[in-house]
């Protein structure tokens, strides 16, 4: 019998819909891969296998019933980031201030998930609140990147990457605010969609900066994300941002064909400083396309410069809005203090980790009187520029081709003590938050150490699919997603 | 440009967030050079061009006034450790 947790997401569905396998046996390989690995690779802040034998349990009884409601994915593994509300399950966004906090809801984009039927083996770490680039930031544990355990998996989805990178599960549920998909993605060598903003609900993802904020997936391919993603996006009234337009089925190319398609190649994402073997993979990529019939049409977008300052502007001031309800009160750690506002304060102070804080100081300044037209407002203008720049590009091309991170999968503690270092690795991904256009990170190569090296993939607003087929015509012209780690 | 740490306290305390010492003098460097960093926007000429409030078309988000179910008390309670009589409670807000 073949190992069922190095398959895809789409050999996975055909074993189960042809019941060469049950859930169960599918669920108990995780869990069992999961229990061997995760001492090594730490993908996991709460693990749910009493939760996710009894979905595959059900799973079994409804395939044996035959009557399966439209369950495209019933008894598929997942992995939920733990930013994502679940129902009875413990979510911490990666922080002591939500240590014990049950939430008494499941987010829009998980019920429809396990509404197509589902089983979910844990939820995964994060930086806490989502705020950081390698999950150093967690207050639980540092996810270690399964190519290499010495060093980071990204972040902040770098558990929900290294889950995957490690076949952990299947597929995993990520958010991205400024590149928590894509980034950890690329340095899992795995690959990550970031919808459109507002094609996914947002409703039950802890809100972190909700202007830029979106729900994606990690899987092994993007055949497999294609699979899932409509099950997972559409309207919904409990979230007033999400978009009420109609899905359209997602239409695989049969063969890596790439004709009529025009790809954008902007020069200010191949700048100094990048690592050179990441140039040079996401390079051979494009030209791989386009020898296989694309166009590639040299593009400028001129304020990709500004994108990194607008964005530690904007994503803190509305970090610092949206952390204002933990007080120490209605839920989460809570201080003792004599009076209601040394409870706050001192709840706060001492639940919040180091980059929360920043993050919140940051925010405050940016809004405070005195400041807020100088920072935050000149940062909202700023942030139309760059949204423009995409506009006029996307009038002459259909996606843009970029590297996902300026470097491969940094050391553990290697960025730990500079802020502003790391925010620089975020300097590819943030502009397509403030665009709010979709983007999709997958593996074209590898570095001299082994690590992989991601490209990004960035279309007009609902331009997803157009993203996963070419992904996928990729993906039938190369192997660089199946390549697997063997250290771990 | 430097922020003083008279400043971080100010900001600090506009934040609810209780600070040690060696946290604000930390935040006072980190903070100064993220802000520096940020001066550059400082340079752009955005006369005319309006802030971005949000990345898409507004929508009408109205809706019928139906009562609906909602989460009952003691689920919404049931995260908190003050609690009485089927409401939060808080230390005192004045003496």
């Amino acid at each position: 019998m073949t190992d069922l947790t190095q398959l895809t997401v789409k050999s996975t569905l055909a074993l189960l819909k042809n019941k060469q396998v049950s859930s169960l046996e599918l669920t108990r390989a995780y869990l069992d891969r999961i229990e061997n690995l995760e001492p090594q690779v730490q993908a996991f802040i709460t693990r749910t296998p009493e939760l996710a034998i009894q979905q595959a349990k059900a799973a079994d009884e409804e395939r044996a019933q035959g009557n399966l409601h439209g369950k495209a994915l019933l008894g598929l593994p997942v992995a939920v980031k733990d930013v994502l509300a679940l129902q009875n399950v413990r979510c911490t966004c990666g922080s002591r201030i939500l240590e014990d906090f049950i939430p008494p809801y499941t987010a829009t984009s998980v019920q429809r998930l396990l509404d197509a039927g589902v089983v979910v083996l844990g939820k995964t770490n994060t930086d806490e609140f989502a705020m950081g680039s390698s999950t150093e930031n967690s207050a639980y544990q540092t996810t270690h990147n399964p190519w290499d355990l010495e060093r980071v998996p990204g972040g902040s989805s770098g558990g929900s990457a290294a889950a995957v990178a490690a076949r952990l599960a299947p597929v995993a549920m990520g958010t991205d605010t400024g590149g928590s998909v894509r980034q950890p993605a690329s340095l899992c060598g795995v690959t990550g969609l970031k919808p459109t903003y507002g094609r996914v609900s947002r409703y039950g993802l802890v809100a972190y900066g909700s202007s830029l904020d979106s729900v994606g997936l990690l899987a092994q391919t993007a055949e497999d994300i294609s699979l899932m993603i409509n099950y997972m996006a559409g309207f919904d009234p409990l979230d007033a941002t999400s978009a009420d337009l109609p899905l359209s089925p997602i239409d695989l190319p049969q063969e890596a064909n790439f004709q009529g398609k025009r790809i954008g190649v902007p020069k200010e994402y191949f700048i100094e400083g990048i690592q050179p073997e990441v140039e040079e993979q996401v390079r051979t990529a494009i030209t791989h396309m386009e020898s296989l019939g694309a166009e590639v049409i040299p593009v400028s977008l001129p304020h990709t410069e500004y994108a990194l300052p607008v964005y530690y502007l904007i994503a803190p001031a509305e970090a610092s809005a949206n952390l204002a309800r933990y007080d120490g009160i209605r839920f989460g750690y809570t201080a003792e203090a004599e009076n209601l506002l040394e409870n706050y304060k001192n709840s706060r102070g001492t639940a919040f980790g180091a980059e929360v804080k920043r993050r919140i100081m940051l925010g405050t300044y940016a809004l405070s009187a005195g400041y807020y037209d100088a920072y935050y407002g000149q940062a909202q203008k700023v942030r139309t520029l760059i949204k423009r720049d995409f506009e006029t590009v996307f009038e002459q091309v259909d996606v843009i081709a970029t590297p996902v991170a300026p470097n491969t999968a940094f050391k553990i503690g290697q960025l730990a003590d500079d802020p502003l270092a790391m925010y620089l690795e975020d300097v590819f991904t943030l502009p397509i938050n403030l665009a709010g256009i979709p983007g999709l990170a997958f593996p074209v190569g590898f570095d001299h150490k082994g690590l992989p090296v991601g490209m990004q993939l960035l279309g007009p607003h609902f331009g997803e699919n157009l993203l996963l087929e070419m992904a996928h015509a990729y993906q039938l012209s190369t192997d660089w997603h199946m390549r697997v780690p063997t250290g771990i | 440009m430097s922020l003083t740490l008279q400043e971080v306290e100010h900001i600090a305390e506009l934040a609810r967030l209780t600070l040690s010492e060696a946290e604000k003098e930390e935040y006072r460097g980190q903070l100064s050079a993220i802000l520096d960093y940020a001066q550059r926007l400082l340079d752009l000429d955005t006369e005319g061009i309006p802030p971005t409030s949000s990345v898409l078309p507004p929508q009408s988000v109205l809706r019928s006034d139906e009562i609906k179910p909602s989460l009952g008390p003691e689920t919404v309670l049931k995260n908190s450790k003050h609690t009485k009589d089927n409401q939060f409670q808080v230390p005192p807000v004045m003496e």
